[in-house]
């Protein structure tokens, strides 16, 4: 067992991946020399060297293209987005072929490809550079997207994305980076697809990924000491994500929240509400309420960003409106 | 050592003063043409949903540039691909039951006329994005560098494609990356129902030269002039020279999609295709090469019967299954909600 920060464990899977496979290559920009804006890279030119990592022009569109190819050609690409803000740019290669190559070619071809995205706000960088879109991606049949919220999911779940023969989009929260926790020995195994419990509970659950785990969790011991018992349910892989460990929770607590830092309207907490509402309804003792953020591009001065990114104290609301 | 069929055919060639190679590529061509022109009466007849973009008039460059190609090359496509991918060593039979929505296709039905494909014979797919094929073949080829193999990734696009943002991004890569990379722009005059002096600053050569790509311009309809230049370049790619352009200059002969009217086009436009036919050219330079009229009628009729076999075996073919289908949006047999 080893405390390392979040960005630390990723760069330790990149590192094994990339000694375990020689197929695998990284390149995006800045992630070579620099490092990674965030230094989720350093070390891995000096390690692998100039053929496999590689820095980018500025070309967000043929960053994410050069990877289908060469994910159809014998590579295992890596590449980074610095911010998923900017994965505008590159949406025909994610959606219109990253997406859909292995279905309309008929099965002939694996796209083992990552796409790497910085997501989030809370750093004052504005507008353009701290949104959380993952919902657009997970909207899209062929993709699958995936967002860890420890360390220890951080090292696994980049593993499982760079070993799986679909196009893996690998979520990370800006904010989480720096966040120490346990990288246990052995190495940890995770399945793209399996949700996790943060906190078992009986009263209600609260399905939350990414940095909002925390704040659930914050959430969750409030609640405690008013008495409700809330369990947390960390989702991991949002596309695919765990119908079925929802649902048991849902069997058990009867109420459902549902927390993300992303816009509330038409984002991932929407889809899992819908769901839970048609598969879940018996089960159900109450509404199902979300909590994300405001309708509103991600403000830039630090109290109108605190006042928009979701807390402990609206999701502590939220399960009591459920219990109301 | 590896030998490609392009090598060989050149050896035989330059060994020999016969017409090996030439009518290898009338050949090439004389598929093509038979198949599209097919493919026209199928559409007309109902026979063929969606749209097609015929490639009639276009077939020296797909002729001439996948002759300096071998087995391990890759090559991605754009819409009006069938050339690029039947000329590369797609299996005909298999093309039509695509073509006409079967599950024996290639693509199992799923893709149809753009997105006929083919792993084997390296054929990264025709696309129905325009440009969207160079950046695919920028990365193919920075897969064939990192991996050591000698192989080049070829892409066609055409004139249109020049405008796309991503063309620019491609060529720089390419150029600062030095990949084994053939970039060919199928110059037919063109975008959609445009014509390209209104759409196009710059012309096509001084695009790729801008980004310090070598770059060639060949008569598109000279099948044989657009093989030897290809060749020369796919040599240069594969000792490390970098990346490489050709434009090859052509004849869009149908519409931009079967069924477009093409009322924004002369009446003059139409017979000077006749005049450009790179299959008429071909013949012409054959006959005058000594190479019997017998030979060469024997293109045509080989390419006639292959064609009406593969359309005989497609109209035979069974409609895909949904479930199937919905299983492979995934690798993994769960599909995803």
């Amino acid at each position: 067992m080893s405390e390392v920060r979040f960005g630390q464990a990723i760069n330790r899977a990149l590192s094994d991946a990339m000694t375990a496979d020689s197929s695998v290559v990284l390149f995006g920009e800045d992630v070579a020399a620099a490092g990674g804006p965030f230094g989720v890279t350093r070390g891995l030119l000096d390690r692998f060297g100039a053929e496999r990592v590689r820095d980018t022009p500025i070309s967000e569109a043929a960053i994410v293209g050069a990877a289908v190819g060469a994910a159809m050609s014998g590579l295992k690409p890596v590449v980074e987005i610095m911010f998923m803000d900017f994965v505008t740019l590159s949406m025909d290669a994610l959606v219109n072929q990253a997406a859909k190559a292995r279905f309309m070619f008929g099965g002939q071809y694996a796209l083992p490809m990552v796409v790497r995205l910085p997501h989030g706000g809370g750093i004052n960088a504005g507008p353009q550079h701290s949104q959380c879109l993952e919902a657009w991606l997970a909207h899209v049949p062929g993709l699958k997207v995936v967002c860890p919220a420890t360390v220890a999911d951080a090292y696994a779940m980049m593993r499982a994305a760079i070993d799986d023969p679909d196009p893996v989009i690998v979520v990370e929260n800006k904010s989480l980076y720096a966040m120490k926790g346990e990288l246990p020995e052995p190495l940890p195994d995770v399945e793209i697809g399996k949700a996790a419990i943060a906190r078992t509970g009986s009263d209600a659950t609260i399905v939350t990924y990414g940095a909002m785990r925390e704040v659930a969790l914050a959430a969750a011991t409030t609640l405690a000491g008013e008495g409700i018992d809330a369990e947390v349910i960390d989702l991991r892989s949002l596309q695919p994500w765990d119908e079925t460990a929802v649902l048991q929770s849902l069997a058990r607590t009867h109420r459902l929240v549902i927390a993300h830092e992303a816009v509330e309207a038409f984002g991932v907490g929407a889809e899992i509400a819908a769901r839970m509402a048609d598969v879940g309804f018996d089960d159900l003792d109450g509404p199902i309420v979300r909590v994300g953020a405001p309708f509103m591009p991600v403000p830039f001065a630090k109290n109108l960003e605190d006042h928009y990114r979701p807390d402990a104290a609206r999701i502590a609301a939220a399960v009591r409106r459920t219990l109301a | 050592m590896v030998r490609f069929l392009s090598d060989v055919t050149e050896e035989l060639r330059l060994a020999v003063p016969d017409h090996t190679s030439d009518l290898a590529l009338l050949r090439s061509m004389k598929v093509i043409r038979e198949a599209e022109l097919r493919l026209a009466k199928l559409f007309a007849d109902g026979e063929v949903p969606g749209f097609i973009h015929l490639s009639v008039g276009q077939e020296g460059v797909a002729a001439g540039v996948c002759s300096a190609l071998g087995p391990s090359d890759t090559l991605a496509s754009n819409h009006r691909g069938h050339g690029h991918a039947l000329a590369k060593g797609l299996d005909l039979e298999r093309f039509f039951l695509e073509i006409m929505a079967k599950a024996e296709g290639m693509c199992k039905g799923r893709g149809g006329s753009m997105h006929v494909a083919d792993a084997k014979v390296g054929m990264l797919g025709a696309n129905g994005i325009v440009g969207a094929g160079l950046p695919i073949a920028v990365g193919s080829a920075l897969a064939h560098q990192v991996k050591r193999n000698g192989a080049v990734a070829a892409v066609f696009f055409g004139d249109g494609a020049l405008a796309e943002g991503v063309m620019h991004e491609s060529f720089n890569l390419a150029a600062i990356w030095r990949l084994p990379v053939l970039f060919v722009c199928e110059n037919n005059g063109w975008s959609e129902f445009s014509p390209t002096s209104r759409q196009l600053s710059a012309d096509p050569c001084a695009l790729a030269l801008s980004h310090r790509i070598a770059a060639r311009s060949v008569d598109g309809n000279d099948a044989v002039a657009v093989s030897e230049v290809a060749r020369e370049l796919v040599a240069e790619i594969r000792s490390g020279g970098g990346p490489r352009f050709l434009e090859c200059r052509t004849t869009r002969v149908r519409g931009h999609f079967e069924g477009d009217p093409q009322k924004y086009r002369d009446a003059d436009d139409a017979l000077r295709a006749d005049e450009s036919d790179p299959i008429g050219r071909l013949e012409k330079r054959l006959a005058a090469g000594g190479v019997s009229a017998t030979d060469i009628e024997a293109a045509g009729r080989e390419a006639i019967a292959r064609v009406d076999a593969a359309v005989e075996r497609a109209r035979a073919g069974t409609d895909p299954d949904f479930d199937t289908a919905l299983r492979d949006v995934y690798a993994q047999t769960e599909a995803a909600r």
